[in-house]
C-alpha cells in the first residue's frame, strides 16, 4: 500500500501491524511521533489485545518491556539518544536475559552539549549490548526492518534494535509502501517464547551466575549473534518473497565489484554517498559504497568480500570512539585482517551537521589521491577549533568550551554582551 | 479487612499456626498443603527475617490467588541467597531483572497479562529498602501513580545488607552502617533524613498501603490476603530484622521486631485509598531503650557512656509515631 507518509507514522503503522501486546512509551525527540502514533491506534481501537503504557522514565520503557517480554508477550518501545542512555543498564539485562524485545532508536547525538540532531553516537554506544542493531537506509526499509526484526528477534530469542536517522528519517515524508496486515501475518507467526513466567511451569528467570559459568553464558551469547548472521539473510529473503521488495539483511554493496575506492557508511547517508557514486561513475571513476546493515552481529565476511579486491576504503562514520577515533572503521578494520588496503576513517555528520554531496566530493577526490589524513573530521571548521585550543592553552579558566565556540561562531554574541 | 487478635494466654504471644483454632482460621504457614513459594535450602543467614517474611507473604499470597502468581524480585539478599546458580529456591514463577527496576518490570508482567486476557495471574513485586525506597523508587512511584495491578512488598531491614550494611534512605537516625559508622562528635546515621515510605505511597492514593512485621506473621498473612482481594497498585512494607546488619541475636529477630512495634519506632497500620483505615495498637508499651539495647548498631548509645539526649531524640521520634497513628489504646499496658 503506497502511501506519502512521515518515516515515524510509517513505522508505528507497521509495528501496529506486527501485533505487539505490550508498548511502552515515554518521550524523547525526535522519536517521538512514532509512540505518538502507536498511542492513536491503541486508544482508538484499531490495534487491540495491546497495552499501551506510558511509563515515568526510559528506564522503566525497557523495565516494563522486560517484565512484558518474559510474561511472553510480544514487547515493543522507541526511543533515542539520552534515553537510550538513561536504559542502558535495562538494556544489557533484556540481551543478557534473552527476551525478543524490538526497540526503535531515532539516532541522535549524545550530550553534553546537549543536541536533538542526529549522529549514531547513541546506538554506537550499546554496540556491545548483546542486541543485534539493523541500520534502515531509507523510511522504505525503516518499515520493512520492524517487521523482520520481530522475526528475528523471536527465532533467536535476542532483542533487536532498529536504528533509523533522528529527523533525517523520522521526520521526513516520502513514499513508503506500507507492509499490509495480511503481508505481516503470512511472514511474521505468533510469538513462541523459548521462556515464559507460566504458574504451571514455574521457572527462576534472572539467577546469578558466579564465575563457574558466567564465561560459558557470556559465550553462548555470542555463539546467537553468530547464528543471527545466518538468520538475517534467510530473513530478508523470505521478506522479498512476501513482500516483493529487498529490505534488510547484512550489507548492501553499490558498485563495488571493480571500484578502486569503496564509501563504507550506515544509515540514510547511503543516500546522498550513491547519488556521489554515481556521478564519479559517469566520470569514468572506479568508485562504489558498501551500505551495512547489521552492524551487530558485524558481518565480517560478508564486509571482507565486498572490499578485498578494493585499493582503498573511506569509512564515513556518525560517531566519534573519543581518544581514538573510529568504531566502525575499526570493525572494518578487523575485517579486513592480513589484506593491505589504504584505509581511512572519516568522522561526519556529529549532532546534525549536514553531509553534502560537494564535501564527499572533494573528500574521495583526496581520498583517491591518498592526500586523506586516517582520521578525517569532514568539514570541520579549523580556524574555530584552534581558537579555543588557542584559549585553554593561555587561560587556565577559559570557560566551558561549547559556550565559547558558539560565542565565537556569533550565534548567541548580540544576546552575550 | 476484619481480622481479631485472639490471644493465646498459653504462651503470651498471638501465636501462629495454634492447632486450637479453626481451620478457616489458621494461618497459611500451618497448611501442610501451602505452597512454599521459596523453598527451604536457601542460603539466607540463621535468623533472617528477610527470608521469614518472603516466605510467609507470598505462600499467603499464593493460597490467595489459587496458585496463579508471578513474582518479580529485586537485586539483593532476598535475589542472591535465593538463586545461586545453579539453585533455586522459588516453587512460583520468578523474575529477577535489575536492583532498580522490579515495580516496572511487575508492571510489564501485569500488562502480558492482561493483553493475553490472563488477569486470573496475579503478580508481586518485591525487593529491600534499597531497592525499594532509593534505587527503584522512581519506577515504584510510576507504577503507584498508574495504578498498575501489581502487590509490591519492601522487606525493610533498614540499610543496604547484600552490598555489606550501607545505610539506605530506611536507615533510622543514629543507627551504625559501614557508611555511617559510629565515629565522631555524631556516630551513626545523621537525625533529620531519610524517609517514609508507607505515607509516600500513600500520597499516591493507590487502593492499598499497609504495614507489618515478622512478629506478628498471622498479622502479615491477612494483609497479604486482603491485598490480594483488591486490584490496581498495593504496597506491603515489612520490618524484617536483620541479625548481621543490626547486630541483633540470630534468635532474637521476632522478639526486636515486635519491640520495634511495641516501642512504637515502627508503627503498623493499613490504609486504604491514601486514608489510614486501621492501626495495629501496640498490647505492651515499651521505651525505646528496650528496641535499642538489643542491637550492635546502637551499641554507641551506651557504651562507652551513655548518650542520653541521643536516646531521648529517638523516644520522641517513637512517641510522635504513637500521637500521629493513635497507637495507644485503653487496653495497652506499660511496662514498668
Amino acid at each position: 500500500m503506497l502511501r506519502q507518509i512521515e518515516g515515524s507514522a510509517a513505522v508505528a503503522a507497521t509495528v501496529a501491524c506486527c501485533r505487539p501486546e505490550v508498548i511502552c512509551a515515554y518521550p524523547i525527540s525526535p522519536q517521538t511521533h512514532i509512540v505518538e502514533g502507536l498511542s492513536r491506534l491503541v486508544k482508538s481501537g484499531e490495534l487491540t489485545g495491546c497495552e499501551y503504557i506510558n511509563v515515568e522514565s526510559e528506564f522503566a520503557a525497557m523495565s516494563v518491556a522486560i517484565g512484558a517480554s518474559a510474561a511472553g508477550a510480544r514487547a515493543y518501545t522507541a526511543t533515542a539518544s539520552q534515553g537510550l542512555l538513561f536504559m542502558v543498564e535495562a538494556v544489557y539485562n533484556a540481551a543478557g536475559l534473552g527476551l525478543p524485545i524490538v526497540m526503535t532508536v531515532a539516532n541522535r547525538a549524545i550530550g553534553a552539549p546537549i543536541n536533538i540532531w542526529n549522529d549514531h553516537s547513541d546506538t554506537m554506544s550499546q554496540r556491545d549490548s548483546g542486541w543485534i542493531q539493523l541500520y534502515a537506509e531509507t523510511n522504505q526499509e525503516a518499515a520493512d526492518l520492524h517487521v523482520q526484526a520481530f522475526r528475528i528477534a523471536e527465532e533467536l530469542s535476542l532483542p533487536v534494535m532498529v536504528c533509523m536517522d533522528g529527523f533525517i528519517l523520522t521526520h521526513a515524508y516520502e513514499q513508503v509502501d506500507l507492509p499490509t496486515q495480511e503481508q505481516v501475518d503470512t511472514f511474521l507467526p505468533p510469538m513462541v517464547p523459548r521462556q515464559v513466567l507460566d504458574p504451571d511451569e514455574p521457572v527462576s528467570i534472572g539467577a546469578m551466575v558466579g564465575p563457574e559459568a558466567f564465561a560459558e553464558v557470556r559465550y553462548l551469547a555470542h555463539a546467537k549473534q553468530m547464528q543471527a548472521l545466518e538468520l538475517i539473510p534467510k530473513v530478508a529473503q523470505d521478506f522479498t518473497r512476501v513482500f516483493g521488495r529487498d529490505s534488510g539483511g547484512l550489507v548492501h554493496p553499490y558498485r563495488c565489484e571493480d571500484a578502486e575506492t569503496i564509501v563504507v557508511a550506515l544509515g540514510s547517508v547511503l543516500g546522498t554517498i550513491k547519488d556521489v557514486v554515481d556521478e564519479q561513475r559517469a566520470q569514468g571513476l572506479r568508485v562504489g559504497v558498501l551500505g551495512i546493515t547489521s552492524f551487530r552481529p558485524f558481518p565480517l565476511e560478508a564486509v571482507r568480500a565486498a572490499l578485498s579486491r578494493a585499493a582503498r576504503v573511506v569509512v564515513v562514520e556518525k560517531a566519534l570512539a573519543v581518544g581514538i577515533g573510529g568504531i566502525v572503521a575499526a570493525n572494518v578494520r578487523m575485517a579486513l585482517a592480513g589484506i593491505q588496503i589504504h584505509g581511512y576513517t572519516v568522522i561526519a555528520g556529529l549532532g546534525g551537521r549536514p553531509i553534502t554531496k560537494a564535501s564527499l566530493h572533494e573528500l574521495l577526490t583526496r581520498a583517491r589521491a591518498d592526500d586523506l589524513d586516517e582520521l578525517t573530521f569532514l568539514d570541520l571548521d579549523w580556524e574555530l577549533v584552534e581558537r579555543e585550543l588557542r584559549r585553554t592553552r593561555e587561560q587556565r579558566r577559559s570557560g566551558p568550551a561549547a559556550e565559547n565556540i558558539l560565542r565565537d561562531v556569533g550565534i548567541i554574541a548580540a544576546r552575550v554582551k | 479487612m476484619t481480622t481479631s487478635p485472639i490471644k493465646f494466654y498459653q504462651v503470651g504471644s498471638f501465636a501462629v499456626g495454634n492447632r486450637l483454632l479453626d481451620p478457616q482460621h489458621r494461618s497459611v504457614q500451618s497448611d501442610t498443603g501451602r505452597s512454599n513459594s521459596i523453598n527451604s535450602g536457601h542460603r539466607a543467614c540463621q535468623g533472617c527475617g528477610e527470608a521469614l517474611g518472603a516466605r510467609y507473604a507470598l505462600d499467603a499470597a499464593m493460597r490467595a490467588t489459587d496458585g496463579k502468581l508471578v513474582a518479580v524480585n529485586a537485586t539483593g539478599c532476598l535475589e542472591v541467597f535465593s538463586t545461586p546458580y545453579p539453585e533455586t529456591s522459588w516453587q512460583i514463577p520468578w523474575l529477577h531483572s535489575l536492583f532498580g527496576n522490579a515495580p516496572a518490570v511487575a508492571t510489564g508482567v501485569a500488562a502480558a497479562l492482561r493483553a493475553k486476557g490472563r488477569e486470573d495471574i496475579r503478580v508481586v513485586g518485591q525487593g529491600g529498602d534499597g531497592g525499594t525506597v532509593d534505587i527503584g523508587f522512581g519506577t515504584l512511584s510510576g507504577m503507584f501513580e498508574r495504578n498498575d495491578d501489581v502487590l509490591y512488598i519492601c522487606y525493610d531491614n533498614e540499610a543496604y545488607m547484600n552490598t555489606g550494611i550501607q545505610r539506605s534512605g530506611a536507615t533510622p537516625p543514629a543507627a551504625r552502617t559501614m557508611t555511617t559508622q559510629a565515629v565522631g562528635p555524631n556516630p551513626g546515621n545523621t537525625f533529620g533524613q531519610g524517609k517514609n515510605l508507607p505515607l509516600i505511597a500513600m500520597a499516591h492514593e493507590i487502593p492499598y498501603v499497609a504495614t507489618a512485621t515478622v512478629a506478628e506473621l498471622r498479622d502479615l498473612e491477612a494483609k497479604v490476603e486482603h491485598a490480594m482481594s483488591l486490584r490496581g497498585a498495593r504496597y506491603l512494607h515489612v520490618l524484617v530484622p536483620c541479625p548481621l546488619g543490626w547486630g541483633s541475636a540470630s534468635g532474637d529477630t521476632i522478639k526486636v521486631a515486635r519491640l520495634a512495634k511495641e516501642s512504637g519506632i515502627f508503627p503498623v497500620f493499613e490504609a486504604h485509598d491514601g486514608e489510614v483505615s486501621s492501626v495495629s495498637k501496640i498490647r505492651r508499651r515499651v521505651p525505646v531503650e528496650d528496641y535499642l539495647s538489643l542491637q550492635a548498631r546502637y551499641a554507641h548509645l551506651f557504651n562507652p557512656t551513655r548518650q542520653d539526649e541521643v536516646i531521648a531524640r529517638i523516644q520522641a521520634g517513637a512517641d510522635r509515631n504513637i500521637a500521629r497513628f493513635g497507637l495507644l489504646d485503653e487496653q495497652t499496658e506499660v511496662a514498668r
